[in-house]
């Protein structure tokens, strides 16, 4: 029976042992509507493949070289079905604050399997969800801020500490994150990213700039009622009122 | 039990601390014209021994009346009317010796010579019983204290031994549900290796189990956990996970704590292995030297440095073990990573204070853990 409702689904395995990614794919054997495109042994391969083969499902291990689950699927989009496999039952609520459509705990039941299949399909016909790199960057916890900032360039990925960033700029839709003399163009707000950055580290001096105190070197009155920020590498970046007061009370509190 | 009549030395010391009193008497009570000195030592010297140990009854007294929760009129009052009851009997045993002496040639009329000396006879009863009073407070503080800080000890000595049981047969859930994981998807496609995988995952659990009861296991015991442990992470990493063992074979037989080297191995797989695409490896080395390795390899020759050797060819008196292993430097540091490696530490720094070192270095893509301890041979009924 080839109903309307069943049509063809392309999926990708997502994990490093191999092992994991055999039962997934036993389990898959009984659909034959869904189309293993690939496999992936890391986060590079995953947003490759994905990027690529643009599948409709994808099954993710969450702790894997090079990439863990949560980046890969920051760096990817929305419009994929996720669901997360995976050992380590302390990202479950994680998983759903980025919509996740499932979560399933290693080792994989049968049942489990097919409810999750399911619950997929069914998103699948649904509409769109909220951009998943507001979700990503939302769901991290309080006092937990990121190390590395991840960028997809074409089907390459960039990984950027946060520590040799030197300052971040707001454009449209996008932020260009300037690291190292080169500036890498992420789809993200200003916002979300100032969220999950250290405050101690960086600070929103302009609605559109986002500076790595480290590197100010000066800063100084620039015409009426604005100043601007002096990098060590030349950069000037303006700073609005409200952002030299910010930049005060922070100086103030350190020296205090 | 009473703190001076169940001791000897404390009765003794008690006893001689009378001597004074007895003396004070004495001399309160001879007189040139009245009692003679061998006359008043026949009445002192008895009648001091007889209320020394009629005052170790405040004893009673002060446990019935405690100082910190007793009021002061309640105190005042106990330990008054035990004084005057204590001493009125004694001044009438006082009376009784007088004068069964009396009846002796040598203190022929002393009952009544005697009689006026009974009020301060009585006067001095009553302040000996409150100095005994004050006396027994001091020793009652004193084993209070005591009590307390043995409780104490005993609580920290418990608290640390549960600790220490519970971190050494802590199995880590991670590797446990990723086993599980393997085994189930090995059960279609090789039943002999999911089979066998079941077996080295019991060995290594039961090996575990095991380790919770001792304090030290000989070094054979533990390199074989560690086997097991990596045989099993093996079936999940396949040719990713390479080990290299440099283990001397004198070292085997000596005494370590259970559970020293398996936590940082699985650290080295958590943190290493796990986030390496094309694999890594691991070093485990154990030697038997002298001196510490962490001291001779930042001087000059920054390279790889070996764990020097005992030059001399002497045995020894220490075990220098190092688990090195390669790892991604661009992952970010996982949370909970290190807990394994602090709660190595602590129980070294437990077990051997200052004899044992434990250093954590990484170089690049390298780390490693290098510790030292004293090289001690297993012991019958440890």
């Amino acid at each position: 029976m080839s109903g309307e409702a069943s049509r063809n689904l392309t999926a990708v395995i997502v994990d490093d042992e191999e092992l994991a990614r055999a039962v997934l794919r036993e389990m898959l054997k009984a659909h034959p509507e869904i189309e293993i495109l690939g496999e992936c042994a890391n986060g590079f391969e995953a947003v490759k493949t994905v990027s690529e083969r643009k599948p409709d499902l994808l099954f993710l291990d969450i702790q894997m070289p090079k990439l863990d689950g949560f980046e890969v699927l920051e760096l990817i989009g929305s419009d994929i079905a996720v669901i997360f496999a995976t050992a380590y039952d302390q990202h479950a609520l994680r998983a759903f604050e980025v919509h996740a459509v499932d979560y399933l705990l290693k080792p994989v039941a049968a049942d489990r399997f097919e409810v999750a299949l399911e619950r997929a399909k069914q998103r699948l016909g649904a509409p769109l969800s909220p951009p998943v790199t507001e979700l990503a960057a939302s769901a991290r916890q309080p006092g937990h801020y990121s190390e590395r900032i991840v960028v997809k360039d074409g089907t390459r990925v960039h990984i950027i500490p946060v520590a040799k960033l030197d300052y971040v700029e707001a454009q449209d839709d996008y932020v260009a994150l300037a690291a190292q003399g080169k500036k890498h163009l992420k789809q993200q707000t200003i916002s979300s990213l100032e969220a999950v950055l250290d405050p101690k580290n960086f600070l929103r001096i302009h609605r559109s700039y986002m500076v790595n105190l480290e590197r100010v070197t000066k800063v100084e009155p620039y015409g009426k009622d604005s100043h601007i920020a002096i990098l060590s590498d030349g950069t000037r970046l303006p700073v609005s009122r409200a952002g030299y007061a910010r930049l005060r009370s922070l100086l103030d509190g350190q020296s205090a | 039990m009473h703190p001076i009549l169940g001791h000897m030395r404390q009765l003794g010391l008690y006893l001689l601390a009378w001597i004074p009193l007895a003396v004070l008497l004495l001399y309160l009570l001879a007189s040139p014209g009245g009692i003679s000195l061998p006359q008043a030592m026949g009445m002192v010297l008895p009648l001091c021994l007889i209320y020394a140990f009629m005052c170790l009854s405040a004893w009673y007294s002060c446990r019935g009346a405690p100082l910190g929760t007793s009021t002061f009129s309640r105190l005042a009052l106990t330990h008054l009317l035990a004084a005057l009851v204590i001493s009125g009997i004694w001044v009438l045993i006082a009376r009784g010796l007088a004068s069964v002496l009396a009846s002796l040639q040598m203190f022929r009329g002393l009952d009544q010579r005697f009689a006026p000396d009974y009020p301060l006879l009585f006067a001095s009863g009553v302040m000996i019983y409150l100095l005994a009073v004050a006396l027994h407070y001091v020793l009652l503080s004193v084993e209070h204290a005591r009590e307390l800080e043995k409780r104490e000890i005993q609580a920290r000595v418990l608290a640390r031994d549960s600790e220490l049981k519970a971190l050494k047969a802590q199995v880590n859930p991670h590797f446990l549900f990723n086993s599980l994981n393997s085994i189930s998807a090995l059960t279609s496609i090789d039943a002999g290796r999911a089979r066998d995988m079941c077996i080295q995952l019991a060995d290594f659990l039961r090996k575990t189990l095991g380790m919770g009861e001792k304090t030290v296991i000989p070094l054979r015991e533990e390199l074989a956990l560690v086997r097991s442990f990596l045989s099993v992470e093996k079936v999940r990493f396949g040719a990713r996970l390479m080990v290299e063992e440099n283990v001397a074979s004198e070292a085997l037989d000596f005494a370590v704590p259970p559970l020293l080297l398996q936590p940082l191995v699985e650290n080295a797989v958590a943190h290493g292995i796990s986030n390496l695409t094309e694999g890594g490896w691991i070093r485990i080395n154990v030697q038997r030297g002298n001196g510490n390795i962490t001291g001779t390899g930042g001087k000059e020759d920054g390279a790889e440095k070996r764990l020097p050797q005992d030059a001399s060819g002497a045995p020894g008196n220490e075990l220098m073990i190092q688990v090195e292993n390669n790892f991604d430097p661009e992952m970010p540091r996982r949370r909970g990573a290190g807990v394994g490696l602090v709660n190595v530490r602590q129980r070294l720094a437990t077990r051997y204070g200052e004899r044992a070192s434990f250093e954590v270095r990484t170089e690049s893509d390298r780390f490693r853990v290098s510790m030292v301890i004293p090289a001690e041979k297993m012991e019958a009924g440890l």
